[in-house]
């Protein structure tokens, strides 16, 4: 397979994480091993991975810590991941219903090639990675943001952009 | 690569537009035309199933240009479920899609016990089956009643609610909500099933097929009806596959797909049931495989009683101290109990490092979740695969070549729940 950098399966899921430079080769490959159908796409950013008081949250501007103390004291720290971003291609093969998800590992500011041209469904999927959190899909037709304003600030699914942080105007002076 | 065998053909070729397969662009030799005018139809429309706005280019009556515009309702649940612990974080799903909530509660639970490795009881199991399929006829019903409503037919909506509001009262007596239950829990259930539940169910079940005749009886043979949805939003196979599509568009297309057959969850691998399939790929086709649907569900909902009476006295959820509270008579005898109720309640329980997807056939199509957890007691990151997000995606193809006048029949026909699609 084009691209391929390791599989894994767990839990009865089988996962095969590629290089992002190769993604649409390897896509192209998976479609023409009947993987016909694209389900999902997923974003899930890592920053802040098994360091102690992140997880899910990080304060809000005037410093309180809501984390404590849930998320405290793992009972074992999770394995580290090469990179800040995933984006996970859920795949399924119709009729045989196989499925598999394809992985690509981003850095910050790390493009990622958009799948469109293999799976039109991806159009949405992309447009939403890129809105809520910020990934850079290259040669999209049309990358715009998809749930959010287009004046809206940041990337909110980021684990740096906090809840409740977001400005709430309520005149037009402020 | 052709998946629909034997019937058919809807059209040649594929008719997903390019670059930009999500939007209609105008014509070139159209662009510029003084006939052109660009109308917003929506964000607040009757017809629009909520807040879906459609800025649509219109040559006459014909649409030349269409671009869908989404997000009004966008209220950040995955964000929201980052900060919440995996038990709290069940009674956020319902709300994503609230005409299907029950399909939603589900697969936030699979997904949490696939990484917890949990084994539920068997009753628990039937119970959720019976009422994913109860929740389905109700989402077909508000779907056919407010489809009709917007094509003209205004007493169908008033037949449907009838029967929705019984399944609500079946809810209610269950969950003691309602809509949005959380009587789902990972583990099992909630509480165990109240025993004024099976004859009432039952009547519900004896009752349903002569609706679904009545519905049929209305509308069926409506000359108006016939003339706006036959042959109406063309969608082929291929097109249907390549555009994500699921549910009720992806079978009314002709590809025989329903996760609950082609991958058994739960315990539909021992129920017998159809899955309605038809061919022409119109709105029609989506109506009728919905009609049928409800059909096939009340057939399923009947076969979950058979077996859940016969389980009176089973535990209805599994006995993990570490995930499930305690029994609530034991807080009064047992440290033990206390303890974990406390440590449960005011932390939650962990979920082992990981990552899934779970897949379940909601009212509207594959419904899927993906969650990563780090081992702590709240999820790193959920997703959700909306049904409902990606057949909006397939209005720009089903449409056209349509008139202003079908936008309403077919964007209707997509059975999309806005709260799904924003998220």
């Amino acid at each position: 397979m084009p691209g391929f950098v390791e599989a894994r399966d767990e839990h009865g899921e089988l996962t095969v994480v590629v290089e992002p430079a190769r993604l649409v080769e390897a896509c192209e490959h998976l479609r023409g091993e009947g993987f016909n159908f694209l389900a999902d796409i997923s974003a899930a950013d890592y920053l802040g991975w098994g360091e102690r008081g992140v997880a899910g949250y990080i304060g809000t501007a005037d410093g309180r810590d809501l984390n404590r103390p849930g998320s405290q004291g793992l009972e074992r720290l999770p394995e580290p991941r090469p990179k800040r971003f995933a984006m996970s291609y859920h795949l399924l093969a119709i009729p045989d219903g196989r499925r598999l998800r394809v992985q690509a590992w981003l850095d910050e500011d790390e493009p990622v090639p958009s799948v469109v041209s293999v799976w039109p469904t991806a159009d949405w999927h992309e447009r939403e990675a890129f809105d809520l959190m910020g990934i850079r899909i290259e040669g999209h037709p049309n990358l715009t943001r998809l749930l959010l304003d287009d004046d809206w600030e940041g990337h909110p699914l980021r684990k740096d952009y906090p809840i409740g942080g977001e400005p709430v105007r309520f005149s037009g002076e402020e | 690569m052709a998946v629909a065998q034997g019937g058919p053909k809807i059209y040649d070729g594929t008719r997903v537009p390019s670059p930009i397969p999500t939007m209609l662009l105008v014509p070139e030799e159209l662009q510029g035309s003084e006939d052109l005018l660009q109308v917003n139809f929506g964000p607040n429309h009757p017809s629009t199933h909520g807040v879906l706005r459609l800025v649509v280019d219109l040559h006459g009556e014909s649409v030349v240009g269409l671009r869908a515009v989404i997000g009004y309702l966008h209220t950040g649940f995955e964000k929201n479920m980052e900060q919440k612990t995996w038990w709290k974080g069940i009674t956020y799903p319902e709300r994503i899609d609230y005409l299907s909530f029950q399909n939603n509660e589900l697969v936030f639970v699979l997904a949490i016990e696939k990484l917890l490795g949990l084994e539920v009881p068997e009753k628990a199991t039937w119970m959720r089956m019976c009422l994913a399929e109860l929740n389905r006829i109700h989402s077909h019903l508000v779907w056919l009643g407010t489809a009709a409503l917007e094509l003209g037919a205004i007493s169908m909506f008033w037949y449907c609610f009838r029967e929705r509001d019984q399944i609500l009262d079946l809810s209610e007596m269950v969950a003691g909500t309602r809509m949005h239950t959380r009587y789902f829990q990972a583990g099992g259930l909630a509480e165990d099933i109240p025993r004024g539940f099976f004859p009432e169910a039952r009547k519900f079940v004896d009752w349903m097929p002569k609706a679904v005749d009545d519905y049929e009886a209305l509308v069926d043979q409506n000359e108006i009806w016939l003339e706006r949805t036959k042959g109406i939003g063309l969608l082929s196979a291929d097109d249907a596959i390549a555009l994500g599509q699921s549910g009720p568009v992806l079978r009314g297309s002709g590809v025989e797909w329903d996760l609950r057959k082609a991958q058994p969850y739960l315990a539909y691998d021992q129920v017998e049931f159809d899955v309605p399939t038809y061919q022409n790929g119109d709105v029609w086709d989506r109506y009728k495989v919905h009609m049928d649907e409800m059909r096939e569900s009340t057939r399923i909902v009947g076969q979950c009683l058979d077996r859940l009476e016969e389980m009176e006295g089973e535990p209805w959820i599994a006995d993990d101290r570490k995930v499930v509270l305690p029994p609530r008579e034991e807080l009064h005898t047992s440290m033990e109990s206390l303890i974990h109720h406390f440590k449960l309640v005011t932390e939650g329980y962990r979920v082992p490092e990981g990552e899934v997807y779970v897949a379940v056939e909601s009212a509207r199509g594959e419904l899927g979740c993906y969650v990563v957890s780090d081992g702590g007691p709240r999820p790193w990151r959920v997703k959700f695969r909306a049904p409902s997000f990606v057949a909006l995606e397939a209005t720009a193809t089903c449409m056209s070549n349509a008139l202003i006048a079908d936008m309403i029949a077919i964007v209707g026909s997509l059975d999309t729940v806005m709260g799904e699609v924003d998220r």
